[in-house]
């Protein structure tokens, strides 16, 4: 299975054609998130609060992960976290690092925020052996015995003297998922 | 190498110049401090039976004794990125400090963006530019994987950037241009890096870096820091660009030194001369640090 919304370098908001129509149409602008559901303006945006929420309730990371960081939506759903304070909108093609998808029924994680911010993460982290975890960056799917939650994971491994966050898995009836986007696979 | 004869009046040691860029480039990584720890790295890397040596002058800059570092589980997790020790000169110049705002006005494919984001602690905005747009999958890809949060990724022709993506932003603290060039300072990864060079290659260029380097003045609060670069030996893309720049009357060269052997900028050059000043950029060559070529400029923004 393939995950273009985990931080692959392929992400469905860009394509190949350089016209400066398709350049703008395309890239769409980052807007602020609102900071409470009471405060949103724009119907199905997820507001801060909720965000970091979810981060803290399915992960259990530090309430103040996000303390220094400005909370943006591209396109449908996608929020990106910036160590700046910026009023929107902002017209590039990046703003900062892509958090997670939103704006649908299970929320999820991209590689590249589970790998920034999953060391923190004290639930629903799984950590492989050796073998595994091979299995897992080239990307392969995994019979696993887990008494955890389903859905997604941060699946990590032991390097160097510390665990260390690969990143997402889905578990659901006994597998393990890798959701490595196609471009972070390697045959280590 | 005939692309190289012209700068023989110019070069120290030239026998030696040539001889070194015949060599194979050493293979280096630059340990990226948002993720890991040098000491990690090099026990990751270790681990999977690579031998890692480091350099003296830049304790985040390793030798790795394999040609895919990519193949490794530090450079999954974005501990490392493939960068020619070099090449990591120009952000280490520039100085980003935390907090500040920083224009990678050239920024693909990312190298120097992600070690000036590592120098701010990732804290603060760098806007990384490129006007290629295949060139900036690229750039995305390395800040994706080395966890950059602070940087924009803008796809505008750096001679016409504007900061009005940024509102609030007035100017930019410091900018970096490291500029489109002839590249020949590369010869030792690229062997073809010479077909095409030539003075009137470098003529060309010329034009394009002063306009982009002028708009990276423009752009950048009195005061601030920019740096010129470029990965060529040829003065009319190097000396006489900035030389361009002095002229205009809103910068200033400031001296700096990196830790590697380096020659000073020339001043004069066919029946050019630059300004006296020029003996404050520095030229890296091939043979005096084991690396590839380049050229570096420091001004600060006077107006």
């Amino acid at each position: 299975m393939t995950d273009d919304d985990s931080g692959s370098s392929e992400s469905d908001d860009r394509g190949d054609s350089g016209s400066d129509y398709f350049r703008r149409n395309r890239s769409g602008q980052f807007d602020r998130l609102p900071e409470t559901e009471g405060d949103r303006m724009v119907e199905g945006r997820p507001s801060r609060e909720a965000v970091v929420d979810w981060w803290v309730d399915r992960f259990a990371v530090p309430e103040d992960t996000f303390a220094d960081y400005t909370l943006w939506e591209k396109g449908k759903g996608k929020v990106w976290a910036l160590p700046y304070d910026l009023e929107g909108p902002v017209p590039v093609e990046a703003l900062g690092l892509k958090l997670l998808r939103t704006r649908q029924e299970h929320w999820k994680p991209t590689t590249d925020a589970v790998q920034r911010f999953g060391r923190a993460a004290e639930q629903n982290v799984i950590v492989l052996e050796e073998d595994r975890a091979r299995r897992f960056i080239a990307g392969d799917d995994q019979e696993l015995d887990w008494d955890g939650d389903w859905g997604y994971l941060v699946v990590a491994h032991e390097l160097a003297g510390g665990v260390e966050p690969i990143g997402v898995g889905l578990y659901t009836y006994g597998e393990l998922t890798s959701m490595v986007p196609k471009g972070r696979r390697r045959d280590l | 190498m005939d692309a190289l004869a012209r700068y023989e009046p110019i070069i120290p040691e030239f026998d030696a110049f040539l001889e070194a860029c015949e060599r194979h480039l050493p293979t280096t990584v630059r340990v990226n401090s948002i993720k890991a720890t040098r000491d990690r790295v090099v026990e990751a890397l270790e681990a999977e039976g690579i031998d890692v040596y480091g350099r003296d002058w830049n304790s985040d800059v390793l030798g790795v004794a394999t040609g895919k570092p990519g193949n490794t589980w530090p450079y999954v997790h974005g501990w490392i990125h493939g960068q020619e020790e070099v090449s990591a000169v120009p952000p280490a110049i520039l100085d980003p400090q935390p907090g500040e705002v920083v224009w990678d006005s050239c920024a693909a494919p990312g190298g120097k963006t992600t070690q000036i984001a590592a120098a701010m602690d990732d804290e603060g905005l760098v806007v990384a530019n490129d006007d290629n747009l295949g060139r900036l999958s690229a750039l995305r890809a390395n800040c994706d994987r080395l966890g950059l949060t602070s940087a924009a990724v803008t796809n505008t022709d750096a001679r016409r950037a504007t900061l009005d993506p940024f509102p609030g932003v007035d100017a930019f603290d410091r900018a970096l241009v490291d500029a489109p060039c002839t590249c020949e300072g590369t010869v030792r990864k690229n062997a073809d890096a010479l077909e095409g060079a030539g003075a009137s290659a470098s003529r060309n260029l010329a034009a394009l870096q002063s306009d982009i380097l002028e708009r990276a003045i423009e752009l950048t609060r009195e005061g601030g820091t920019v740096v010129y670069s470029t990965c060529t030996f040829a003065p009319e893309e190097n000396e006489a660009v900035v030389d361009d720049a002095l002229a205009d009357g809103d910068c200033r060269l400031l001296e700096f030194d990196t830790g590697l052997e380096s020659s000073p900028g020339i001043t004069e050059w066919n029946d050019e001369t630059y300004d006296d000043s020029l003996t404050k950029t520095r030229r890296y060559y091939p043979h005096q640090n084991d690396t590839g070529g380049f050229f570096a400029a420091k001004l600060e923004v006077t107006a």
